[in-house]
């Protein structure tokens, strides 16, 4: 037996399944973050007011770059997951709230790539 | 009937927010706060990728008084969402749902986020 109304029926709008791949990563993405962002507040705090060689040294070792990597991506993901819940919550009118949220997931994902290529560089000698 | 002439229940503004409220809604705050400053961190690798040129003047704005004020802004809200988003991941396995443990949690998240902000502060800076 199908609880489904019959008006439900001719709408032919459910659940687009996609909720709970967002609300999971949005988890994963958190559980990742807690030893990135103790790491990461500690690594700053370290190299506060060192001079340029230091932190290009600190910066540059692999462990730091890998784990300076991991942070930007699940920190950028974590945002855009969160930014879009947000658009959804306040933004009532569908054609804003579909721009705002593609726009932000756009903007985060380029600032993601800059941020990236940035340790790239850095992890290369800088310039 | 007109429904602008339709009596409203009272809202938000009417009640004074219980702690885990407003907790709850500066975990909201802090979260796109946070996001805008992830600006900062893309500008400050960037500055550094640059060269030392790059390097020292990303130093001059972030060591300024305004600078090292807006850090600390940003340092707590990162504390502060991290140890409630530490809360939320227990409420998520179903953890700590009855008021008195919220009450005691709330009061847990505001303190280690004190304290780390603290902490990490003074390391910088010793």
């Amino acid at each position: 037996m199908s609880l489904q109304t019959p008006l439900g029926k001719a709408r032919g709008l459910g659940s687009a399944k996609e909720g709970l791949h967002h609300w999971w990563m949005q988890r994963v993405t958190a559980v990742a973050l807690i030893p990135l962002t103790i790491w990461f507040a500690y690594s700053v705090a370290c190299i506060a007011g060192a001079e340029y060689n230091v932190v290009l040294a600190k910066l540059s070792s692999p462990l730091n770059s890998i784990l300076l990597v991991c942070f930007i991506i699940a920190t950028f993901y974590h945002a855009a997951l969160g930014l879009q819940v947000v658009f959804e919550d306040y933004v009532s009118t569908k054609a804003v709230r579909i721009i705002c949220i593609v726009s932000a997931d756009l903007l985060l994902f380029f600032l993601a790539i800059a941020a990236i290529l940035a340790v790239v560089r850095i992890s290369f000698g800088g310039q | 009937m007109s429904t602008v002439d339709r009596p409203l229940s009272p809202h938000l503004q009417v009640y004074r927010l219980p702690l885990a409220a407003i907790l709850s809604i500066l975990h909201r705050a802090t979260g796109v706060f946070l996001s805008l400053g992830s600006l900062l961190l893309v500008w400050w690798l960037m500055s550094v990728a640059h060269g030392e040129a790059g390097f020292n003047n990303a130093n001059a704005v972030v060591g300024s008084i305004i600078g090292q004020l807006i850090l600390f802004g940003f340092t707590f809200a990162l504390f502060f969402h991290l140890s409630n988003g530490i809360r939320h991941l227990f409420w998520d396995a179903g953890l700590g749902f009855e008021l008195p443990a919220v009450a005691r949690s709330s009061v847990v998240v505001i303190l280690s986020a004190a304290i780390l902000t603290i902490s990490v502060w003074a390391l910088a800076y010793l």
